[in-house]
């Protein structure tokens, strides 16, 4: 079959700028990475990409196909075209990342990050002596699903909060720490979660879910910062509007069966966080002015008199149901 | 240009270059890595099933059951007293992996838990899934982010190592080019550890990934550093239709069946004992002749895995059932699977003794790139991680006490000039028409035929003819991309020139080993010869360019030859 290509080049030694087309014959199982190999060997020996292993455990060939980070070479061309031969797949370096040249960018930025989380294990307390540690084969496993992470950066290159704030971790560095925070051999997960709630951690992740949809081996980064997020909750590590955000947001519901929008605002912040709160103050004002601030909301949730639903015992049910989940496990997904 | 000066100069950061560089660092030296591509990226992170754990708990067993298993399964090419070493230091080698992290399996009671592996009588793989290369690499990986050691091993990553540097008869480092820049940079060493791995895209197909080019073996036999037992090229028994992607022995470890086009499981009639899990070239062989006598599928046979059971392959075989699911369609909880043997790994390479070092001062290797030599004709799988770990830490254990108390000359700048005019030299050429892939393919396409699973002396003597006519199309050949960054285009030219010579050393080793042991088999003489050919072939290149061949006896210790049966 046709394979249609359209490459960002930025190649200025070539004098290429722009993007690049490319038309070749295939076989119909061939992957992304299968065509850009032809492309580059047969036709256009300039173009510039890194892969290595073609069968997604290195993590070289991330790249943005189409709008959205995956790995080339688990990419089958017919899927991605539905086998229109008229498709031109449109194939560009990962983002949030510069450019090197054409396909490879310089991944320092995502390195930078990984090394920030302290990502060895550091174990206290005496090491075994001519033996392994004893740990359930259940923790085992759950890791064995983060340190399926290959590195490839799809994650960071999607990742929506990065886009706009570069001092966001971002989601593979944060999967790498739950990785550790998991793990029972490691001794210092307080300090690790107490780190990962500052700025830039766990609770600016905004749940966007593009990590888990663009992670070719079912990592689900996103679900390993809700798993740390637990984890820090569970430590006491309240101090945080992130924390903040959860509690107030579930004591409202709880207590009246509706999310009170007044109360989320200095419940997250901190009712004494006079700075943030003096922000708000021309916001809440444009509100009354055109009556988005109504008085039921006025009252603080779990204070007298304050508005609830009516049906409150069944929405109390649901809530003591759900809360016994905890995170979504890893489970491999397309 | 700059020249850079280190005690010790580690050659590819995969698990024997960074077990060396770690170990070296730990030690106390200054260090240097250097890596055409992120540590991560190497290529151990493809090996799946295990590592063998001689001596680790109950389940390791005794070490001296692990050697005589791996001494035969070598088909009693391996060198004893090496795959002694590798045993008794095994077991502490796994043992520091887990310590650093990484996720072994478990069974109920905490302890690691084992599979079995070809060639071994009981289970002692160790395993994480199907991912433990990958798992292994990347724990190395974080080993080596600790502050202090980021802060002190200096990494050269993605800089390609052009030649050796040879000073007065002594390794002294490397010259190579930073990928981004383009720049050619000389980084000196009192000890440079050779640890690149292997040469599967010598032939196509093959599991290998497209880095693995034989650069450091290549490099080792042009600075004048012996090679041996090139001959020796492992067939993996189940590789995957269509890419020849690695498909686990670890799967027939878990219980998978080897089935023919008509559904027996057809390992009876040739290792009735060990089944499918005999050594891998008798696995290999057997397979290749199920095909050869029509019992195969479009050029395949099948692994079954139906009868394991959706739960056992989600927990130990995910990474088997992702790929089959994504490269070729199959759900192995219900359908079988279409495998063919394929090139796989490289037993032979660099010379060295047991603790890593070549006859060559200031040079050693450790890893697939060396040959010690532990695997012999063939190598048991879960031994490859394991020689990695061992060799690679003995490695930096010899060469940062050799390096105290010695003078070193210093290096000049002009030893980067060779390097350089060759490079202008291939960006001047003109194309011709003719491309750098195509005479890859032409010479991988070739091997396979030739110099493959089943040998014969005519194939033999026309794979050096085809090599011939294939290094004169490489010497006028020319690339397209003439710019200095990340300029692939140039890097593959030269990776092409490694894989020639190491194709070279291939066929001349299998035309003179005239018998047929382990992997290698010669229809001429299928029979093993232990009164001529108890010994390695080794190949050196001369001062004057010619190639000579001497012989090694095999080291034995404890094992005298017997018949090899399954």
């Amino acid at each position: 079959m046709k394979v249609k290509l359209k490459v960002k080049r930025s190649d200025s030694a070539a004098g290429k700028a722009g993007y690049s087309q490319y038309t070749i014959d295939a076989p119909e199982s061939t992957t992304l990475l299968d065509a850009l190999i032809n492309v580059r060997e047969y036709e256009d020996g300039t173009l510039s990409l890194r892969c290595s292993c073609r069968s997604a455990i290195c993590g070289s060939c991330a790249m943005r196909v189409d709008g959205r980070a995956r790995l080339a070479c688990r990419a089958k061309v017919i899927a991605i075209t539905d086998g229109d031969e008229n498709h031109e797949i449109t194939v560009e370096p990962m983002g949030n990342m510069p450019v090197i040249k054409d396909l490879v960018v310089d991944q320092e930025l995502f390195w930078a990050k990984m090394r920030a989380v302290d990502p060895y294990l550091q174990p206290t307390g005496p090491e075994p002596v001519g033996e392994e540690y004893r740990v359930p084969n259940e923790s085992m496993l759950d890791l064995t699903h983060t340190m399926a992470c290959i590195m490839c950066g799809a994650c960071v290159s999607d990742c929506t909060v990065l886009e706009v704030d570069k001092n966001f971790i971002a989601p593979a560095a944060l999967a790498k720490a739950y990785r550790f925070v998991g793990d029972p051999r490691d001794g210092r997960g307080h300090e690790r979660l107490q780190k990962l709630s500052e700025y830039g951690g766990i609770w600016d992740c905004t749940r966007c879910n593009m990590c888990v949809e663009v992670c070719p081996k079912g990592v689900a980064p996103m679900n390993r910062i809700l798993q740390l997020r637990e984890h820090a909750i569970e430590h006491g590590l309240t101090n945080n509007a992130g924390s903040r955000h959860t509690n107030i947001f579930t004591k409202s519901i709880t207590d009246g069966g509706r999310l009170n929008e007044v109360w989320m605002v200095p419940g997250s912040v901190g009712m004494f966080n006079v700075p943030r709160m003096m922000a708000e103050v021309p916001g809440a004002l444009k509100m009354l002015r055109v009556g988005k601030l109504p008085l039921s909301q006025m009252v603080p949730p779990g204070f007298p008199g304050s508005h609830k639903m009516s049906g409150m015992d069944r929405v109390r049910n649901v809530i003591r149901k759900s809360s016994s989940l905890r995170a979504p496990k890893p489970e491999v997904t397309e | 240009m700059a020249v850079y000066e280190h005690d010790v100069l580690v050659i590819g950061a995969g698990l024997a270059g960074m077990r060396a560089a770690l170990r070296a660092q730990e030690m106390g030296a200054d260090v240097a890595m250097v890596s055409k591509v992120h540590p991560v990226r190497s290529h151990s992170n493809a090996a799946q099933g295990g590592i063998n754990g001689p001596g680790v708990g109950e389940d390791g067993g005794p070490w001296e059951e692990h050697a005589f298993e791996t001494t035969k399964a070598s088909d009693y090419l391996g060198d004893q007293d090496a795959i002694e070493v590798l045993a008794k230091e095994g077991g502490r080698e796994v043992l520091q992996t887990e310590h650093w992290g990484v996720v072994y399996s478990r069974k109920p009671d905490g302890r690691m838990a084992v599979r079995r592996f070809g060639g071994m009588g009981k289970a002692r793989t160790f395993f994480v899934g199907a991912i433990t290369g990958q798992a292994i690499l990347h724990v190395l990986y974080e080993q080596l982010l600790r502050p202090s050691v980021f802060k002190a091993l200096r990494n050269y990553e993605e800089w390609f190592v052009t030649s050796l540097i040879v000073d007065d008869g002594q390794c002294r480092g490397a010259v190579a080019m930073n990928i981004r820049t383009g720049e050619l940079h000389a980084i000196t060493a009192k000890a440079t550890i050779v640890a690149t791995g292997g040469l599967g895209r010598v032939y196509e197909p093959s599991t290998n990934a497209l880095i693995c080019t034989g650069d450091g073996i290549a490099q080792a036999y042009r600075a004048g550093a012996p090679i041996m037992d090139m001959e020796m090229v492992q067939i993996h028994p189940t590789t995957l239709k269509g890419s020849g992607v690695l498909i686990t022995e670890g799967a027939r470890g878990e219980g998978a069946y080897l089935l023919n086009k008509d559904g027996e499981r057809f390992m009876t009639k040739y290792a009735p004992s060990m089944m499918e899990l005999a050594s891998r070239d008798v696995v290999s062989r057997a397979e290749q002749t199920e095909l050869d006598e029509g019992r195969g599928v479009d050029g395949c046979v099948f692994l079954d895995m139906r009868h394991l059971g959706e739960q056992l392959i989600k927990e130990r075989l995910e990474e088997i059932y992702e790929i089959a699911r994504d490269l070729v369609n199959i759900d192995i909880t219900k359908e079988l699977l279409p495998i063919l043997p394929g090139i796989h790994y490289s037993m032979g390479g660099v010379k060295t003794d047991v603790d890593g070092l070549t006859p060559m001062p200031g040079l050693y290797s450790a890893g697939e790139a060396a040959c010690v030599s532990v695997h012999g004709a063939n190598r048991v799988g879960a031994n490859s991680l394991l020689d990695t770990l061992v060799f690679g830490r003995r490695a930096a254990e010899h060469a940062v006490p050799w390096i105290q108390g010695k003078t070193f000359k210093p290096v000049p700048e002009s030893v980067v000039e060779k390097d350089r005019k060759m490079i202008q030299s291939v960006l001047d050429r003109p194309m011709n028409g003719d491309r750098v892939a195509k005479i890859r393919r032409d010479m991988g396409v070739s091997m396979n035929a030739n110099v493959g699973l089943f040998r014969s002396p005519d194939k033999l003597n026309k794979q050096v003819e085809n090599l011939k006519e294939l290094r004169a199309r490489y010497e006028k050949v020319g690339v397209e991309d003439k710019g200095k960054v990340f300029n692939t285009d140039l890097l593959f030219h030269i990776e092409l020139g490694y894989m020639l010579d190491c194709a070279d050393m291939i066929t001349t080793s299998a035309i003179e080993r005239k018998e047929s042991r382990g992997a290698h088999t010669r229809l001429d003489y299928p029979n093993r010869d232990d009164v001529n050919w108890l010994k390695h072939i080794v190949l050196t290149k001369q001062p004057d360019g010619s190639e000579k061949m001497t012989y090694t006896p095999v080291t034995i210790t404890q094992w005298q030859p017997q018949e090899r049966k399954y």
